[in-house]
């Protein structure tokens, strides 16, 4: 079997001017076995299994990426819920954990550990609690720790109390790190998955084995150049040339998962094929909906582009990978995203059209700063609106939003690196402070009837 | 093992071909098959290569290639067979 010459150079063109890359390699870790019911042996069973399970990630990813001339990003950590692990030790704070996490991580050279995690969608245990409460200090006292609370689901509905508590930590989270900073690593969802590599949302579900390997891929610039060299006219012919280009990126993140599994002897889990945008012009997913003929992401025809541009990348992606899973679809962070923020600045791209946009793509109101006088229970509007739209229509939503302490509406925040930078955007005024008060829980919807 | 695939990309000049086989005979590369054409004012060479006999391992190699590509002023990279395998052929 001969490759030809134009493949070839397809393929360089992909990795050397479009930003293709295989963003993470993830192992999941299963902490069960480290529980215990005291906190100091439960920190270092926790340290001594991340570290020896992760030790030759980085290695590997560094191998890997050489012999496949594609770059691997990041190279990441996920385990159990914390909130499931620690129940046993009885402490009134989880923050030790945190910081036994972020240690781990760093002695084995990761970016990012996932997993200081609740799931409460149906009922708050005291463990997920204690949890929710130390986020704040967690997240101060860290640097790579990510943190997630699951607020609702399909099936159970959404836990209002979570939500308010949420928006509370959120908002204290906020005050306590320099811009806010640390709430760009907490993320609330509903309808969580439980293997997924992206952060600030990856945890390492209870349904999963003892470790695996999840890679997650990304290349909104293979996309956007893809159909901008198309001779497609109609969307017909758009959804075709997006479906191809999945499928061929997908396939090299099947390639890289296999390998990285049999080189750490850990099984293979999911590929997660996911338009993940960062900041680099010409990674953006914000300007593939451009090229489909907005003149700017937010306009009208924005939802109905990235609903088309989403279900393309999964058809895509599942005939290259018998393992996709996770969140695969298409992100729009705003701050990371440097058309999102371009059309966020002109105003045209606001904080009502990106709930509309979460409908129809993975994940949701991600990456978002806003003023940092907007109150807890405004937050907690938010996120209660966003999961009301996972709840209702059986998908993952998330918020990862940034109250900027002493910023407002005019005003930018600058995150740095991957996180990028992003306008401050307004939030509703009128108050949501007695609905979100009742606490409570808003019922499980019904599954038939559906319109 | 599988075979590598080399590209050469860079402004034509007098000497590439030699240049890039003398790297690769120097670290015990050997050259399966070799294509070449002038894009315009760009040389573009694709070499298949057969990397068993080089103690240098994928990392090492593709520091190497990076240093000579800066050297040579020429855009040098390594990928092996099997990605292009699994993107392009169903």
């Amino acid at each position: 079997m001969t490759i030809q010459s134009s493949e070839i150079l397809e393929t360089i063109r992909m990795v050397a001017d479009q930003n293709f890359d295989v963003r993470t390699i993830t192992i999941g870790i299963d902490l069960h076995d480290c529980i215990t019911n005291d906190i100091a042996q439960l920190n270092q069973n926790i340290y001594n299994k991340i570290t020896t399970i992760g030790k030759d990630l980085v290695e590997t990813a560094k191998i890997l990426s050489a012999k496949y001339g594609v770059p691997i990003v990041n190279q990441r950590i996920s385990v159990t819920p914390i909130a499931q692990i620690a129940a046993a030790t009885k402490a009134d704070s989880y923050v030790s954990i945190a910081q036994t996490l972020d240690r781990a991580a760093k002695a084995i050279g990761v970016s990012f550990i996932g997993g200081f995690s609740a799931l409460v969608q149906k009922g708050m245990s005291p463990s997920d609690e204690v949890l929710i409460r130390s986020i704040p200090e967690a997240m101060k006292s860290t640097d790579i720790v990510c943190s997630s609370i699951n607020i609702g689901s399909t099936r159970a509905g959404i836990n209002m109390d979570a939500v308010k508590l949420a928006g509370e930590t959120i908002k204290r989270t906020a005050d306590i790190t320099p811009e806010g900073f640390g709430c760009a690593k907490i993320v609330v969802f509903c309808n969580a998955v439980e293997d997924n590599p992206f952060m600030a949302g990856a945890f390492h579900g209870s349904g999963e084995a003892d470790a695996v390997i999840n890679v997650g891929v990304s290349g909104p610039g293979v996309v956007k150049e893809a159909l901008a060299n198309s001779n497609a006219t109609s969307l017909t012919e758009v959804a075709e040339v997006v479906k191809k280009t999945a499928f061929k990126i997908t396939r090299v993140g099947e390639l890289i998962g296999q390998e990285a599994s049999k080189m750490l002897n850990i099984p293979f889990g999911i590929l997660d094929l996911s338009l993940a945008p960062t900041p680099a012009v010409g990674d953006s997913v914000a300007r593939i909906l451009e090229t489909m003929g907005l003149t700017v992401c937010g306009t009208h025809g924005t939802t109905a582009a990235l609903a088309l541009l989403n279900d393309a990348v999964k058809k895509g992606g599942m005939m290259a990978s018998s393992a996709v899973g996770g969140l695969s679809g298409a992100f729009i962070p705003v701050s990371e995203d440097e058309g999102m923020i371009a059309a966020a600045e002109s105003g045209i791209l606001t904080l009502d059209k990106l709930e509309a946009m979460t409908a129809v793509c993975s994940v949701g109101l991600d990456m978002i700063a806003v003023p940092g006088s907007t109150p807890a229970h405004t937050i907690s509007g938010i996120i209660a609106d966003e999961a009301a739209i996972g709840m209702i229509n059986s998908k993952t939503t998330a918020v990862r939003i940034i109250p900027v302490s002493g910023k407002n509406v005019g005003e930018s925040v600058e995150f740095g690196g991957l996180l990028g930078y992003a306008p401050i955007m307004p939030v509703k005024e009128g108050s949501c402070e007695v609905f979100v008060n009742r606490g409570g829980r808003i019922p499980a919807p019904v599954q038939s009837m559906k319109n | 093992m599988a075979n590598s695939v080399i590209t050469v990309i860079g402004k034509d000049r007098v000497g590439i071909v030699y240049d890039v086989s003398k790297i690769l005979a120097e670290n015990q590369i050997n050259i399966v098959n070799i294509t070449q054409q002038l894009m315009d004012d760009y040389f573009t060479m694709i070499i298949l290569v057969d990397t068993s006999k080089c103690s240098k391992s994928f990392p090492e190699l593709a520091e190497f290639f990076t240093q000579e590509s800066k050297n040579l002023a020429l855009d040098i990279r390594l990928q092996n067979e099997e990605i292009f395998k699994a993107m392009h052929r169903i």
